[in-house]
């Protein structure tokens, strides 16, 4: 076991026409809870995104280490089987795919998550009902005509279900009413009670940070990360905003 | 993404050649010995032989269709022999049935499905029926379930007389004429009034020969307050040269009477498929069709139901995919010619490594269709860069009260979609096939069972080896 799950060394990528991401370094070590913040633009989930292997981006230099190996050039589902796992801002609609089924086809794919079809049913339906989900959800297609906040108690099922060793969340938190973020907030808890794994939240805003034990905070602007503290820094963040870190985030965009 | 990588499709399942030796084997080309030929060898009466000869003159008249859907160049009337036949006499038990042509239907499938799932099974291989059977209890209600040629010599003769090509007349178009003048094999269905079917019956046709036609017709009576689900399925192996499926299907659906007509079509991608489907619906009857089409080089296919009572409906539920080399038109025509008549469409069509798909509708409403009712829904997913898909609705209404709907969508699998399903363990391949499968559930859910997850492999099939 390393002591560095992810480990990230001057990553630089972008689009095709512009570099979004200068000169990243970040570690994350096993079991720890990290705080990626930023104004909006500032490339926080363009980040989230390329350690996920999304190929809308290209990496032009740097690398991603996860687990002790570099999966630098590696696809998402081949990232995804490794234990990385994305929680995206507004989840993809896909019709004519019941959610139980696909949940079924994204387990099957992991030795480890090796049940029965009994075993299955009941492990989803304990999972939905920690969430809150009618267990009418599952027959349904893949968060076709969900909510916000419904599709984000599907990604929060899936991440309770693959138990991934990394779980990003990008801007989970987002366009969500309060009792909703309870259930996420709950999610997350139950995520790091359960398999001890690693959290980095993407947000740019304190309150889903509120019932997390927050063990690093990194701040993002233009595409750089310019600060790094303790939990500390959020309530000072939640103060000032994050103009006292622009200054020193002027690069050469 | 980058373009698809191409590889043909594995049809091994339907890709078997079985041997011809000891056919009978007719010239190829058309004349009128060859039609005599074929109605003495059936033993017709002289009204069904008149009908052939009067169908060859049309046929003969009629040009080729040059100004319509994909082109059928390829294809060299000179170069198909119209009729052949194993030595085998129809049988009512499969054991009876030769080997090698056992062979073939067991190995897709259809003595097992009739064991569990069907009221009773039609086979035919090349032009003849090899196997007819209905279960006792359904018999004894007086349903009947023949090949038309045997119910020629019987006490529905007259019955079938009546009926036989008027829906779809020799005149319609050239190749209705051709199989006016060789129809070979087929079904012929009468289910009394009132009478229920708890299970299917089901005809497969099975064209082994090389360069030869498949003609069989399809006669359905489904009298007052019945009620029949009716399924049909063709397969071949590939062949180099051309092979052609020119069916015939008529369909009348007596008052408050209801018919589903489900097919399931996987013809060989050397085969020209220009068959023609009719149903005519009286008062208060429902007609369903629900149609899969995955094979075929070139397809001419547009159910038409011509909806004659008042009241009557019928829902159209297809999808076609179409690969490489095929050209698929496909469609459906629904007459709306009475007070009060409900008709429903819904398509979706695939095209993929430069396959085309055309989806072709035409909705009449006439000047006394009151309060008709017509709804045109068509979705197409193109996979790669190189296919196409087109859409085009024609319709003609002549009266005011009625209300008709037509939409249609072109889309592509979004680059997001791919993500998030890969993101989650899915290889890029299943991920398409995923949205592939999903797009299509909604049709795959009105077959039965096995002809469900017979498509959902089709679509497997045709997905592996397309690396986007």
């Amino acid at each position: 076991m390393t002591d560095k799950l992810l480990d990230i060394a001057g990553l630089c990528a972008g689009t095709e026409d512009a570099t979004i991401l200068h000169d990243i370094d970040l570690t994350l070590a096993p079991g720890t809870t990290h705080v990626l913040m930023g104004p909006n633009g500032a490339g926080k989930s363009t980040l989230g995104h390329v350690i996920m292997g999304d190929p809308t981006y290209r990496t032009s230099a740097g690398t991603i280490s996860f687990d002790g190996a570099d999966v630098t050039a590696d696809t998402a589902d081949k990232r995804s089987l490794a234990g990385i796992f994305l929680s995206y801002q507004a989840p993809v609609e896909v019709p004519g795919v019941p959610l139980y089924s696909f949940l079924r086809t994204i387990a099957g794919k992991r030795p480890e998550l090796k049940m029965t079809s009994r075993q299955f049913r009941a492990r989803v339906g304990e999972l939905a009902q920690q969430l809150d989900m009618d267990s009418s959800y599952l027959t349904r297609e893949l968060n076709v005509g969900f909510s916000g906040g419904e599709k984000k108690k599907v990604e929060m099922l899936q991440l309770l279900l693959l138990q991934p060793k990394l779980a990003i969340l990008d801007e989970t938190d987002s366009g969500l009413d309060v009792d909703a973020l309870a259930v996420v907030s709950r999610g997350i808890e139950a995520y790091r009670a359960s398999c001890d794994g690693t959290l980095l939240v993407i947000t740019h805003n304190t309150r889903i940070l509120e019932r997390l034990d927050v063990d690093r905070t990194h701040v993002m602007v233009k595409g750089r990360l310019v600060a790094e503290g303790g939990a500390d820094l959020i309530p000072k963040i939640d103060r000032e905003g994050f103009e006292q870190f622009e200054q020193t985030g002027d690069g050469d965009r | 993404m980058s373009a698809s990588n191409v590889s043909d499709v594995d049809r091994s399942l339907y890709d078997f050649v079985k041997p011809e030796e000891g056919y009978e084997r007719f010239a190829d080309g058309l004349t009128p010995d060859i039609v005599r030929a074929i109605s003495s060898k059936k033993d017709e009466p002289d009204w069904m032989l008149e009908l052939r000869l009067k169908s060859l003159d049309i046929y003969q008249d009629l040009r080729m269709p040059s100004n319509w859907g994909p082109s059928i160049e390829g294809l060299d009337m000179d170069h198909i022999s119209t009729y052949v036949t194993s030595k085998a006499k129809q049988a009512k038990n499969w054991d009876e049935v030769p080997t090698e042509i056992k062979d073939t239907f067991e190995k897709l499938g259809i003595p097992e499905a009739e064991r569990t799932s069907l009221a009773g099974v039609g086979a035919q291989y090349d032009s003849e029926l090899v196997y007819h059977n209905m279960r006792e209890e359904v018999a004894e209600q007086g349903v009947v379930y023949s090949g038309i040629e045997e119910a020629l010599h019987g006490p529905y003769e007259d019955m079938i007389r009546e009926h036989f090509m008027s829906l779809v007349p020799p005149t319609d178009h050239k190749f209705a004429a051709l199989h006016g003048a060789v129809w070979s094999g087929g079904s012929f269905v009468y289910v009394p009034e009132g009478v229920h079917l708890d299970f299917p019956l089901q005809s497969y046709f099975r064209l082994n020969a090389a360069g030869a036609g498949q003609f069989e017709h399809t006669l359905i009576i489904v009298e007052p307050g019945a009620d029949l689900h009716f399924i049909e399925g063709c397969s071949a192996p590939k062949y180099n040269v051309a092979n052609l499926h020119a069916g015939c299907v008529e369909l009348f659906v007596g008052k408050g009477a209801r018919l589903r007509y489900s097919t399931i079509e996987n013809w060989s991608k050397n085969m020209y498929n220009l068959n023609t489907k009719r149903a005519r619906v009286a008062e208060d009857g429902v007609m369903e069709w629900v149609s899969g089409s995955f094979g075929s080089h070139v397809s001419y296919l547009y159910p038409t139901t011509i909806l004659a009572g008042a009241r009557s409906s019928c829902e159209f539920t297809g999808i076609t995919f179409a690969g490489a080399t095929q050209n698929l038109d496909t469609g459906c025509k629904v007459v709306l010619a009475a007070p009060d008549t409900k008709a429903s469409v819904s398509t979706k069509s695939l095209s993929k490594s430069g396959g085309v798909s055309t989806f072709r509708s035409s909705v009449m409403v006439t000047r006394n269709a009151e309060r008709a009712r017509a709804s045109v829904s068509c979705q197409s997913l193109m996979l790669d860069d190189q296919s196409r898909s087109d859409t085009i609705p024609a319709m003609d209404v002549r009266c005011k009260s009625a209300s008709v709907g037509h939409e249609a969508t072109i889309g592509r699998i979004s680059d997001d979609t791919i993500l998030y399903l890969m993101s989650r363990g899915a290889t890029e391949q299943e991920a398409r096939t995923m949205v592939v499968n999903g797009f299509a559930n909604p049709i795959s859910k009105e077959l039965p069972l096995e002809y469900a997850v017979e498509m959902n492999n089709l679509i497997k099939l045709e997905m592996e080896g397309a690396i986007g």
